[in-house]
């Protein structure tokens, strides 16, 4: 699918192009109404957040933030008033609601997670899958095209069916619900994405520097680190990326594999609750600052988009 | 096209391979092509049977046994094809299938229609298209659980603004329907929201196909006088259509395991009328403990994505080759 | 590209680093990280735990999961031998599976030792939380929290003399707090859809929850008010005639005819939570909800105070109650065991439980409950006590899930998706109890 850019049919009337315009923008807006609705309900009140009919105009409240950051503790008001003044925002805008802060949440520590297994798994995933990649696509491997769809065919097992062995072989070598189990388990599951995106990126630079690079007496492994690494960059930051959203999201193994000390953020944004039901802003408040990362990076990726969730099947 | 390519480069690269005098690698490393060829491919070989072919042996292993992985003091015992007989003739699990074939179903035949209709009026050019792409292509980059979780909260009875806008388009009181609590709607509750979440996956590689056509083939059609109506059916459609059953494979791969986006908007209720087949699989399997039962039916899936899979890409091949 | 392979390289050690000796250094300082649900008790007993790290100077660290993923959460950490918790306050029908699968440590030996006497609290709930086999003196859990199933209703509402009068001509008796289902059905209905002060609500809250436990909780409790019964009493695992019985399948079609009549709209899998949500919220006249959230109620700002009244959940042919509550257990996977009974010992200790009561946690100590002055200590004490009296649980099977989600499924296929009769919801339950058990090899 390479050669052909050529754009669109033959001119479409300004009538038309006006209408289809209408109709992509009309439902673009509709589409994009869920995220906004995220994003506002993270700075309303728990009040405001479940009126009828739903706010548009609000006044807008960090309380939504405050609960997501915090655990709060209920107390009397002759409590609330032996109490010296609050020191912060935050303190003073929980008490309003007759409560102290009584410690922080165990947000952070989630966020840290996904974090550290994100970037865990995605730097192995890139590292194997660019080594592989090369191989792939500069050597004479037996049976390459049987190896390339046996790492392709892991993906189509439901993660659950692989969830059950997974559990009982990390029971047994004690990798449950650790960080190193989670990166390794995402770092499997990722590789197939990521050899089958960097083979195309490399079977895309050209051989003759990596020829004119062995003839002026580099070794392959110097080649393959000063000529082809750098050719390949954004290949590999693409597929880095593409990396990253994935062990970022996910969450059937974390569900099943994690409890606590390696628990990522997917698993636990939906229980945030509040005293005495679901705190809605605390939850919205979460969301949001779990998926701006990926809004932005989907944003950065646009132009590799279309090859990154085709596996590399489609090029454009 | 891409293979091809592949080809080309694989012939020129190995030429290059015989052409490196051997004596000159090993000079410097030591290692010669194979070495190197096997110590790149090996980890990932290694990482990919450890973490997925060798669970997936146990997985079978596992499946012709009545083990129980909370139970692990009482042992288990060899109870042969028991268990797949079990899991075929359970009404249960077929009634899984079909919510699963629905689901299925639905969602591929609105996000084709919707996708398809979508890339057709991007690839107008008009201004400011490229933006609006973006933005319809945000939801299928978030996390499907959490943002299935917040879609409980639009979906609310009276205070969700699903709800609140059909009751103000529509007329009735949004109170008055549940979309996740109603025998009837919930069903069509997650169709809705993988819809929202994955269309634009469909229209993205459908725009791919559709800029794939060269202009000029558009244009021998006018010099020969032949309708839009005519050109669409025999130039765009045909055209689009190899890209448009490689979104459909990938989407149904990917349906067919659906777990994260149904489990949060539902958990497989009211009753079981949204209990998919994974739903059902992560219930033996984690919330009844009975490994042997649930992983016999784990390798019964397996196998039917796999074989559907397989049929598909042949089918998909023969298109290609038209 | 070097440079960003450098840094590359130093992330990921770093986050290797992170996660492999963190755990170290954990285990060198002293701390037991105690997991429970997240809900009021919790809050409470964090505030009672203070007093413990000034003592001991061991510090505590709290895990707490929302109930509909608690039961999943944890026992997926103990069947995969985690580490996580020290200290688990389990749900009372986790004893089995712990106790045979050795989750928990046999605390016997312990309590001899430190002369702690499970006669020093209520029978109902040594026999519920702690023992395995049933009634056998194997302790493998220390009472925690006694807890059960009650109501609670809007007072104010209750004596309004308009709402009064209009109750009396419609039923010919007082609007006052139902001591049977049907009158509370009358009552439901009776608020439902009806204005109290510009607003519409609805008639009562009742569980419906699919994904845990929420819908066999609040049906049971309806369940056990017909004398339902699990197996017969004199051959055990015979269910037949006793979990079908025409007693049982009445109760069910009432429970679905509660729903169907009088709770809120879209109130299709709803919980704890959710029942709070509705209540605090001024949308219902009644809600079914544990004690534990009652001293919670009762302190609402909004709903509180004089505004709420409680009940015991009502009779119809016999007065029994759901049990709820908890018993605290140390987990057989720590390291931390020493000081996790070290622990135990100390919230065993008469003047701790009285703190925790004043706290608001349940306390079913004797040296609690048997005060003369417990009664009056808060409005729900009396209920509470009297609700212990009667109280039925769930089967405590190690196969207890299994059981667990078979009467979930069949009771919200019939209730909530009205799928097939009450008949056929009791059927189809015992047909999977019965494979249960056979599975089992118990029959």
């Amino acid at each position: 699918m390479s050669a052909s850019t050529a754009h669109s049919v033959v001119d479409a009337k300004p009538w038309t192009r006006h209408l289809s315009s209408a109709l992509v923008i009309l439902y673009a807006l509709i589409t994009i109404l869920p995220l906004v609705w995220i994003f506002m309900t993270g700075f309303k009140t728990p009040q405001d957040s479940i009126s009828y009919p739903p706010k548009v105009v609000f006044e807008p409240s960090l309380e939504g933030y405050v609960n997501l950051f915090t655990t709060r503790s209920r107390q009397t008001p002759e409590y609330m008033a032996t109490l010296p003044p609050p020191d912060n925002w935050a303190e003073a805008l929980v008490r309003d609601r007759n409560m102290v802060i009584a410690g922080p949440s165990k947000f952070g520590e989630r966020f840290l997670n996904s974090v550290i297994i994100g970037f865990g798994s995605t730097f192995l995933s890139v590292f194997l899958g660019t080594l592989a990649a090369y191989a792939f696509s500069r050597f004479k491997i037996p049976l390459k095209d049987d190896l390339m769809f046996f790492i392709l065919s892991t993906r189509m097992m439901p993660p659950i069916a692989v969830a059950i062995p997974i559990f009982l072989m990390y029971r047994s070598v004690g990798l449950s619900d650790t960080h190193l189990g989670m990166i390794l388990l995402y770092t499997a599951v990722n590789i197939s994405l990521a050899v089958w995106l960097l083979k195309g990126f490399i079977d895309e630079i050209p051989l003759e520097y990596e020829e004119a690079a062995l003839i002026d007496g580099y070794s392959r492994l110097q080649a393959f680190i000063k000529v082809v690494l750098p050719q390949a960059a954004t290949g590999i930051a693409a597929t880095a990326i593409f990396c990253l959203i994935f062990s970022w999201n996910e969450y059937a193994f974390a569900l099943l594999l994690t409890s606590g000390t390696a628990q990522t953020a997917p698993p636990f944004i939906p229980t945030i609750i509040g005293e005495g039901g679901l705190d809605w802003p605390a939850v919205a408040a979460g969301a949001t600052l779990f998926l701006i990362p990926i809004v932005a990076f989907t944003i950065l990726l646009r132009k590799h988009l279309l090859r990154g969730i085709t596996f590399g099947a489609v090029r454009k | 096209m891409a293979e091809s390519t592949t080809r080309g480069l694989e012939k020129v690269a190995e030429r290059a391979a015989r052409a490196t005098p051997p004596g000159l690698a090993r000079r410097f490393s030591g290692l010669s092509d194979k070495a190197v060829a096997w110590l790149f491919v090996g980890p990932t070989l290694v990482l990919l049977l450890a973490i997925n072919i060798f669970p997936l042996i146990w997985t079978v292993y596992l499946s012709f046994t009545n083990y129980k992985a909370n139970r692990s003091a009482r042992g288990y015992e060899f109870i042969g094809l028991r268990n797949y007989e079990r899991v075929l003739t359970d009404s249960d699990i077929w009634q899984t299938l079909q919510v699963t074939a629905h689901f299925l179903i639905w969602t591929m035949t609105l996000q084709v229609i919707l996708g398809f209709t979508l890339a057709w009026l991007i690839n107008k050019q008009f201004k400011g298209h490229g933006f609006w792409t973006t933005i319809i292509l945000l939801p299928m980059m978030l996390s499907p659980a959490v943002v299935g979780n917040f879609w409980t909260f639009l979906y609310q009875p009276q205070i969700g603004l699903f709800n609140y806008v059909i009751a103000f388009f529509g007329g009735i009181d949004p109170s008055s329907f549940s979309m996740l609590g109603d025998v009837n709607l919930a069903p069509w509750a997650i169709v809705i929201v993988d819809t929202w979440m994955w269309t634009p996956y469909i229209m993205l590689i459908c725009l791919a196909g559709l800029r794939s056509i060269p202009d000029y083939i558009y244009e021998a059609a006018e010099v020969d006088r032949a309708s839009k109506w005519r050109q669409f059916w025999s130039i765009t459609l045909p055209m689009v259509l190899p890209f448009l059953m490689l979104a459909v494979l990938f989407r149904v791969i990917e349906n067919f395991k659906m777990f994260d986006l149904v489990v949060e908007l539902t958990s497989g209720g009211p009753g079981s009328i949204t209990e998919l087949a994974s739903i059902n699989l992560k219930r033996e399997a984690f919330e009844k403990w009975r490994t042997g039962y649930s992983s016999a039916f784990a390798i019964i899936l397996f196998v039917t994505v796999f074989g559907v899979a397989n049929i598909y890409v042949k089918a998909l091949n023969k298109v290609k080759q038209r | 590209m070097k440079k960003v392979l450098a840094l590359a390289t130093a992330v990921s050690a770093a986050a290797f680093a992170f996660a492999g000796p963190a755990d170290e250094a954990q285990a060198q300082s002293k701390e037991l990280t105690l997991c429970w649900a997240a809900w009021d008790p919790a809050n409470a007993l964090v505030e009672l735990s203070k007093d413990f790290t000034a003592q001991s100077g061991i510090g505590m660290k709290f895990e707490f999961v929302p109930w509909p993923n608690f039961a999943d959460r944890m026992l997926n950490e103990l069947n995969s031998g985690g580490k996580l918790c020290d200290l688990l306050i389990g749900d009372s029908q986790w004893i089995g599976g712990s106790a045979e699968n050795g989750h928990y440590v046999k605390l016997n030996e312990f309590f001899d030792k430190e002369a702690i006497s499970m006669d020093n609290f209520l029978p109902a709930t040594v026999y519920a939380y702690s023992t395995w086999p049933k009634g056998s003196p194997n302790y493998w859990a220390l009472p925690a929290m006694g807890d059960a199933l009650g109501w609670v209703y809007r007072k104010d509402w209750f004596s309004r003399p308009e709402l009064q009068a209009d109750f009396k001509a419609k039923h010919g008796r007082d609007l006052a707090p139902p001591t049977t289902w049907s009158e509370l059905k009358e009552v439901s209905e009776f608020f439902q859809g009806r204005e109290i002060d510009g607003k519409k609500i609805y008639g009562a809250a009742i569980f419906t929850e699919r994904g845990s436990e929420g819908i066999t909780m609040g049906a049971t409790a309806a369940l056990y008010s017909w004398g339902f019964e699990y197996q017969n009493p004199d051959k055990p695992y015979d269910m037949e005639g006793f979990v079908n019985s025409a007693a049982a399948v009445e109760a069910l079609d009432f429970y679905k005819g509660l729903y169907k009549c009088c709770t809120p709209p879209g109130y299709t899998d709803s919980y704890m939570q959710e029942g709070l949500d509705a209540f605090k919220s001024g949308q219902v006249a009644m809600m079914m909800n544990w004690f534990a959230f009652f001293p919670g109620l009762h302190k609402d700002p909004v709903v509180g105070g004089d505004r709420i009244g409680f009940f015991v959940n009502p009779g119809q042919k016999v007065e029994a109650s759901t049990l709820g509550g908890q018993g605290i257990s140390v987990v057989a996977y720590s390291d931390k065991q020493e000081e996790a009974l070290q622990y135990i010992k100390w919230f065993a200790g008469a003047d701790v439980q009285k703190k925790w009561w004043s706290l608001g946690g349940y306390a079913v100590h004797n040296a609690v409950v048997q005060d003369p002055g417990f009664e009056a200590s808060a409005p729900f004490a009396a209920d509470f006590l009297k609700a212990m009296s009667g109280v039925q649980d769930f089967w405590q099977e190690p196969a207890y899930a299994e059981l667990m989600l078979a009467m979930q499924k069949r009771f919200h296929d019939f209730v909530v998706a009205d799928q097939g009769t009450a008949q056929e919801a009791m059927d189809k339950l015992k047909e999977d109890w019965v494979e249960v058990f056979e599975d089992e090899g118990k029959l």
